[in-house]
């Protein structure tokens, strides 16, 4: 039998960027890629997303920082961290000399931070894309997160596009009540698209010690549980913005959850949670989906993406021999 | 060696106290394990709720396959054991860093802590075909939670046993029995609850020799990616850096670990707040 995935251009294009697959590995959730190695071939995926790195380095929150929660977890790591110089100097050449795409993911406290960091990664081997976690308290705004105040998130953006020409994208965290209005005031201020979701912020209590099991009390949520709200921001936005690309994530553990992002309206996913149940998993997850949509008569990815807002009425569900 | 995720069938399921032995069929982890290391096994089959694979400590492999011994204390755990023989189980092993044998024959002390114990009868074993002399002190909550005392006994040249309710051996903790243990003693090797590691390491360093630690801190992914298994560790460079227990540990040398520190961020951490 022939694998139908063969017959399917797996290359995605963002922001005028070609990746060579349509998955890649969440911020925070694959370091900088070299750990993975000994469990897929990271060539094969869109590239790697590394974790958001900042000006310092950073040593992050006390331990505990993880609660596993039903089909999900809760993590506060913090954002620990080597910093941009060490970054620079050991990360990125890494990905870099094995051709492996990399996303820069970066984090700062004001905007001058960011666009700062935007400026050290200017003309960096390797550099692929810049994905803005704007998930992060500001210190100019009595710790309000960026991703929580369109005006907030539109100076970080600002900031960055000013410093760097590779796209941009801007990560949207799905705690705000308007997340159309947060990512129209992005792209205003210049990110090429948009990378949704971030974690949910959620609390988990010991009920042997009657206390929080997070030393930070609180921590973001992410994995299985929250794929349905990941799905439904996708889908606000794409339905909003449909010519803005969206790296869409949250929850994705297999290649049919994927292929629900990409008919909600992204073009790329990432995953992150599943790899810590399955170190392989963004291989696994890409070449399930490949075959998911050849079966499908997809001739290319970006065919699928956005389909399911067209497709409304109800219709004759189709056996696709899927792999369940 | 690199770690390997494989596909590993169940051959057997034991209760041994209050604890369950699982071996495994993986030739390509017992390959390249080595004493202190562990492996990291999925819980609750492909659709499982917990998504987060438990750690365990290699107790034992041969050319077939691995041991791990497990004590019950959660969902994870407590599907682990109720496999069978013929299950297959997603594992990911060997990881981490294991403890280093001495350079030339030296006399060892092995102090294991309830499931601590695991880790230190491929050690003991390890140590003898070097030829050191090896002398065990297994301690545990009571007799139940004993782990590994016959086969610590047919290992090592002496085995004390103690227990904090005096159900089995001298009556108190590891810790009391080993400053007794120590005299003519090159490495101090241990493995166990956080408490007794530090009495441990700070016994050996009075004693003037070097020490051994394997940690045990909460585990997301086990490969080193997502950062949540990190503790207080002097570097080489002598500056305490929130280190990676899965990657860089779990075995530390004890003076490096800031055991007064564990579940803080030192202010003198790199990158400290
Ligand atoms: C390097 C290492 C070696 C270990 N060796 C052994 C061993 O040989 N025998 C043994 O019985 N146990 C061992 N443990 C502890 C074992 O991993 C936990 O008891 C187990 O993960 C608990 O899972 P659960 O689902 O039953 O508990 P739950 O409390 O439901 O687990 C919830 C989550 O917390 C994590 N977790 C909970 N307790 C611990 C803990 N003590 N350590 C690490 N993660 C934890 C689990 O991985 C899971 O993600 C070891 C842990 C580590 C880190
Ligand atoms: C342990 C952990 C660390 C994370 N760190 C970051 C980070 O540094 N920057 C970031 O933008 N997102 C971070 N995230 C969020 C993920 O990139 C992702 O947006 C989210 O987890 C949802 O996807 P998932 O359900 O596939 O994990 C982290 C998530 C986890 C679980
Ligand atoms: S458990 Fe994930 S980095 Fe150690």
């Amino acid at each position: 039998m022939t694998d139908p995935a063969v017959r399917l251009d797996p290359a995605v294009s963002l922001a005028g960027v070609t990746f060579r697959g349509p998955v890649f590995t969440a911020s925070g959730c694959a370091a900088a890629g070299r750990e993975l190695a000994p469990y897929l071939d990271l060539g094969t995926l869109g590239g790697v997303v590394t974790k958001s790195v900042m000006r310092a380095p950073r040593a992050g929150r006390p331990t505990p920082r993880m609660a596993e929660t039903a089909s999900g977890m809760l993590n506060s790591i913090g954002l620990q961290g080597p910093g941009i110089e060490a970054f620079l100097a050991g990360d990125l050449p890494w990905l870099a000399e094995r051709g492996i795409a990399a996303v820069v993911s970066i984090a700062g406290h004001s905007a001058q931070e960011y666009g700062e960091l935007a400026r050290r990664l200017r003309g960096a081997p390797g550099l692929a894309m810049l994905e803005v976690n704007i998930s992060c308290p500001n210190v100019e705004s009595r710790g309000q997160v960026f991703a929580c105040s369109a005006a907030g998130a539109a100076d970080v953006m600002a900031a960055v596009r000013r410093e760097i020409d590779v796209p941009v994208f801007a990560k949207l965290s799905p705690d705000v009540t308007d997340i159309v209005d947060i990512a129209r005031s992005c792209v205003a201020a210049g990110a090429d698209g948009l990378s949704v979701i971030n974690t949910l912020l959620g609390v988990a209590i010991d009920t042997r010690t009657l206390r929080p099991v997070l030393s930070a009390v609180t921590g973001g949520l992410s994995g299985p549980a929250i794929k349905p709200v990941a799905l439904r921001c996708v889908w606000q936005v794409h339905a909003a913005l449909p010519t803005v690309p969206i790296l869409g994530m949250g929850g994705i553990r297999s290649g049919l959850d994927a292929l629900e992002f990409l008919l909600a309206g992204a073009s790329a996913v990432s995953v992150g949670t599943a790899i810590f149940a399955d170190p392989g998993a963004p291989a696994r997850v890409q070449c399930e989906l490949l075959t998911a949509l050849a079966a499908r008569g997809f001739g290319a990815v970006a065919e699928a993406v956005g389909v399911a807002h067209g497709l409304t009425a109800p219709r004759e569900v189709v056996a696709y021999g899927d792999e369940l | 060696m690199t770690a390997a995720q494989v596909a590993a069938t169940v051959m057997d399921v034991r209760r041994k106290g209050d604890y369950v032995a699982l071996r495994l069929a993986a030739p390509r982890i017992a390959a390249g394990a080595r004493p202190g290391q562990f492996a990291a096994l999925a819980v609750g089959g492909s659709d499982s709720p917990m998504l987060l694979r438990r750690c365990f400590s290699l107790a034992g492999w041969d050319a077939g396959g691995i041991e791990v011994v497990l004590a019950v204390t959660g969902r994870g755990t407590a599907w682990l054991a109720r496999r069978r023989p013929g299950d297959v189980l997603d594992v990911v092993g060997p990881l981490g860093q294991p403890f280093r044998l001495p350079e030339r024959p030296q006399t060892c002390v092995l102090v294991g802590g309830g499931y601590g114990a695991a880790p230190l009868v491929p050690l003991a074993a390890a140590l003898r075909a070097a030829g050191c002399p090896v002398r065990m002190a297994l301690g545990a909550a009571g007799a139940s939670r004993l782990m590994a005392v016959a086969a610590a006994e047919q290992i090592a040249d002496t085995v004390t046993v103690t227990t904090d309710d005096g159900s089995a051996g001298r009556r108190g903790r590891v810790s009391d029995v080993l400053p007794d243990m120590l005299t003519g003693v090159g490495t101090v090797y241990a493995c166990g609850p956080m408490a007794m590691l530090a009495a441990v390491a700070r016994l050996a360093a009075g004693a003037g020799m070097p020490s051994q630690v394997a940690v045990e801190e909460s585990m997301a992914c086990g490969v080193g990616v997502c950062m949540t298994c990190v503790l207080p560790v002097i570097g080489d460079d002598g500056r305490t850096r929130m280190t990676r227990s899965c990657l860089d540990g779990p075995v530390f040398p004890g003076d490096r670990v800031r055991f007064e520190a564990v579940g803080t961020v030192p202010a003198d951490a790199v990158g400290a707040p």
